[in-house]
């Protein structure tokens, strides 16, 4: 399979601000969107495609918790 | 006492009006920040657009946390799919149930009733070590509260010299819940290993905030609480040691559920909720603790700039950012937290918030009579915004100023009197 391309990466990241945006209360939307922005700009660096995998299942389980709990 | 009573005065009309209590606070004042309507309960004929329910900001997390929604993930499908009881040995129900639990397991108890019959505790430990340790004494057993210095923070050479050979315990916390003052735990881990002294700590408001590793501070049993730390209410934990052995005996008899040392079944949901909230924090530990200490740094600055005779109670340095105790001179704390109206803040803890005496906390640092009544806690947390904390900031600015107008201590003080000089009239 091949590893995570940029743009399924950017995808990734649009689609879990998007569902950011539906929680109700104000201390969890600021805080998913803050914490999806922080943790995508902080490992915009990595190469290893093994942990670029790793990370990119780890937001795809996040997004499924947000679209659960918002 | 004036102040709550015409509060509630004001506020009975508010709550008069019944079945809107689902979706708006009881406390309906003038609030703040907007959150979408959840369900609503409101007739929807009244708005188009998503009604705005205002609740005020949330700056009380050491009183008590929101549950991550992570949490709220892991747990629900033991509330609603997975409900087996995890002691249920015979199907899988049963069987699930059990292995969510050890999977969440980290680590409520009582000490093996030995010869030993001295604790050592501090005079500013939370109120169920104090109270828990006032029935040891009726029991007989013999209890030396430290002090502590004007820091928060014990001293290590008393703690030393209060050892006696029958002592058999030492408990004191990591992180205070009113001053945010941590202790010295490595290093009484130290003394009390030395010596030969079972170290227990109350780590509820440290867990999953500093780094804490039981086997280089030689914690020996450590108690964690889940609502602290964004998990749900009604749970708790203890680590007991096992290498060497700690012997603990049981509050509650029964089942013999936690072999034996806690009876009655184990809550799965909670437990699970317990075991996501810790997992969740060792994550998020240093990402957290970096953005707290920056929001914490911008709330006193904010403050102190802009307000002469504001004292932040406990150690500067070794304290928890999180947890901003801060005194304002010649203000009323009650009057300053009705003013703040739209903020959920606390003087003092929440245990002792309906008494009006002044923190035990704060008199065991040796803050004036008057100063400790003047003091607000601030709580950050994971959720606060910097908007909030400015928000916040400006109106404890405006208000402190306001109250400070209004006062005749505060116009002596600016005229020059000395306050301790005066000789107030006995009637």
């Amino acid at each position: 399979m091949a590893a995570s391309s940029r743009a399924q990466v950017l995808d990734l990241y649009r689609a879990m601000l998007r569902e950011s945006k539906h929680f109700s209360a104000y201390n969890y939307r600021t805080y998913a969107v803050r914490r999806i922005r922080d943790a995508f700009r902080e490992n915009k660096n990595v190469k290893d495609p093994v942990e670029i995998q790793t990370l990119m299942n780890k937001a795809k389980r996040d997004l499924g918790i947000i679209r659960r709990q918002s | 006492m004036l102040l709550r009573a015409a509060w509630r005065r004001a506020a009975l009309p508010v709550t008069a009006a019944p079945g809107l209590r689902s979706t708006a606070p009881s406390r309906r004042l003038r609030l703040r920040v907007a959150d979408h309507a959840p369900q609503s309960a409101v007739p929807s004929d009244t708005a188009a657009a998503p009604e705005s329910v205002m609740r005020p900001l949330y700056m009380d997390v050491q009183a008590t946390t929101p549950l991550d929604p992570r949490v709220l993930d892991a747990m629900l499908p033991y509330l609603v799919n997975y409900y087996g009881n995890p002691h249920s040995r015979t199907h899988a129900y049963g069987w699930e149930s059990e292995a969510a639990m050890e999977h969440a397991r980290q680590g409520v108890a009582r000490f093996y009733r030995s010869r030993k019959k001295h604790v050592i505790t501090t005079q500013t430990e939370h109120k169920c070590v104090l109270d828990s340790c006032r029935s040891l004494e009726a029991e007989g057993f013999q209890v030396t509260y430290l002090p502590v210095q004007k820091s928060g923070i014990i001293n290590l050479k008393e703690l030393e010299a209060a050892i006696q050979p029958d002592t058999s315990l030492v408990s004191v916390m990591t992180v205070n819940n009113e001053i945010g003052v941590k202790q010295p735990i490595a290093e009484i881990g130290q003394i009390c290993s030395s010596r030969k002294v079972y170290f227990h700590t109350d780590a509820a408001q440290a867990v999953g905030k500093i780094p804490l590793d039981v086997n280089d501070m030689k914690i020996d049993l450590m108690s964690i609480s889940g609502h602290k730390i964004y998990g749900p209410k009604g749970v708790g934990a203890i680590y007991i040691r096992r290498r060497p052995r700690v012997r603990v005996e049981a509050l509650q008899s029964g089942g013999g559920q936690e072999r034996g040392m806690r009876s009655g079944t184990v809550p799965t949901p909670l437990v699970v909720g317990l075991g996501a909230a810790c997992e969740v924090a060792q994550q998020e530990m240093e990402y957290d603790h970096k953005r707290i200490s920056k929001l914490s740094e911008r709330l006193i600055q904010k403050i102190m700039k802009s307000l002469p005779d504001v004292v932040m109670n406990g150690d500067p340095e070794h304290h928890y950012p999180g947890c901003i105790n801060l005194s304002f001179a010649y203000v009323e704390g009650e009057s300053l937290l009705m003013a703040l109206k739209d903020v959920a803040l606390s003087s003092g803890s929440a245990c002792t918030s309906a008494s009006l005496e002044p923190s035990y906390v704060l008199r065991a640092i040796g803050t004036d009579e008057d100063l400790a009544h003047s003091s607000i806690r601030f709580g950050i947390g994971r959720f606060t915004t910097e908007e909030e904390v400015d928000y916040i900031a400006e109106k404890c600015i405006q208000h402190v100023k306001r109250l400070r107008e209004m006062s005749p201590l505060w116009e002596m003080v600016q005229d020059g009197i000395d306050l301790k000089s005066i000789k107030w009239t006995q009637h």
